[in-house]
């Protein structure tokens, strides 16, 4: 099992960074080209809400991003320090996406809180595998895609 | 990559042609220019994404407060897209019903309700 670790300072400008890392060490995973723009977005997606919630609960520590490589798929981690009920929120975004169109987000352009749940309703629209945790600690998203165990050499 | 904006005036309607990634760092520049485009009275938009590589949620709620801010003036906010992946982004979260999307600047131009 290889991994490959980022840590970055919650600040929106290194997410486009953490995007970029994960999807060059997907690439060379083998994780499927049709599936890498999905995989960019999902984990920008993750990395953005990561960012919101340090900066709007005043946490100074670095958001992680852990990218493993095993032998059938790749995963990648984003964990946040901090606390909140993401688990709820995720359940929520579910239910959003199980029933698209709706209405308009409740959410003001500015508004963290709706950008948080469209962010996860994004990621749980395009990630088959996904997991969202959080304890009072901080929260975590697991994602994780198939990968083709021939690619690697490229 | 960043993002650019320029705008143009076609009959009533304002086309705001954007490029490069909208994204957590880039899209409050995006909601400047249509905060600003309203606050000067341009309620008619045509946001024209063929130029965007990449598109979040972020991104996503900029355009749908651009569309709450000018039906507030009973205006209008169509979108140009081609791209399967940026479309991707909006059936998915629903959007692709919330907003007009169309498959030229000139058709939206030309778009009534």
């Amino acid at each position: 099992m290889a991994t490959v670790e980022l840590l970055f300072s919650a600040l929106p400008e290194h997410v486009r960074t953490a995007r970029l890392v994960a999807a060059a060490v997907a690439r060379r995973a083998g994780v499927d080209e049709a599936v890498l723009d999905e995989l960019r977005l999902a984990v920008g997606e993750a990395c953005s809400r990561a960012v919101g919630l340090h900066i709007s609960n005043g946490v100074t520590s670095p958001v992680r991003v852990v990218l493993i490589e095993d032998e059938k798929k790749f995963s990648i981690e984003v964990g946040d320090d901090a606390p909140g009920p993401s688990a709820a929120a995720l359940a929520a975004a579910r239910g959003a996406s199980g029933d698209p169109g709706s209405s308009v987000p409740a959410q003001d352009d500015g508004g963290a809180d709706g950008e948080d749940d469209m962010g996860l309703a994004v990621i749980s629209g395009l990630v088959d595998d996904v997991e969202v945790t959080a304890d009072e600690s901080g929260g975590l998203i697991r994602m994780s895609w198939p990968t083709t165990p021939a690619h690697v050499l490229s | 990559m960043d993002l650019s904006l320029s705008t143009e005036t076609v009959g009533d309607r304002t086309v705001v042609r954007v490029g490069g990634e909208i994204d957590v760092y880039t899209a409050p520049k995006l909601r400047e220019q249509l905060v600003e485009l309203v606050n000067d009275g341009s309620y008619h938009l045509v946001v024209d994404m063929e130029g965007v590589d990449f598109l979040d949620s972020t991104g996503l709620g900029v355009l749908v407060g651009g569309l709450k801010r000018v039906r507030a003036h009973e205006g209008s906010l169509r979108l140009v897209c081609n791209q399967e992946r940026i479309l991707k982004i909006f059936r998915i979260t629903g959007l692709t019903k919330v907003f007009p999307i169309h498959t030229s600047v000139e058709d939206a131009v030309q778009a009534t309700d």
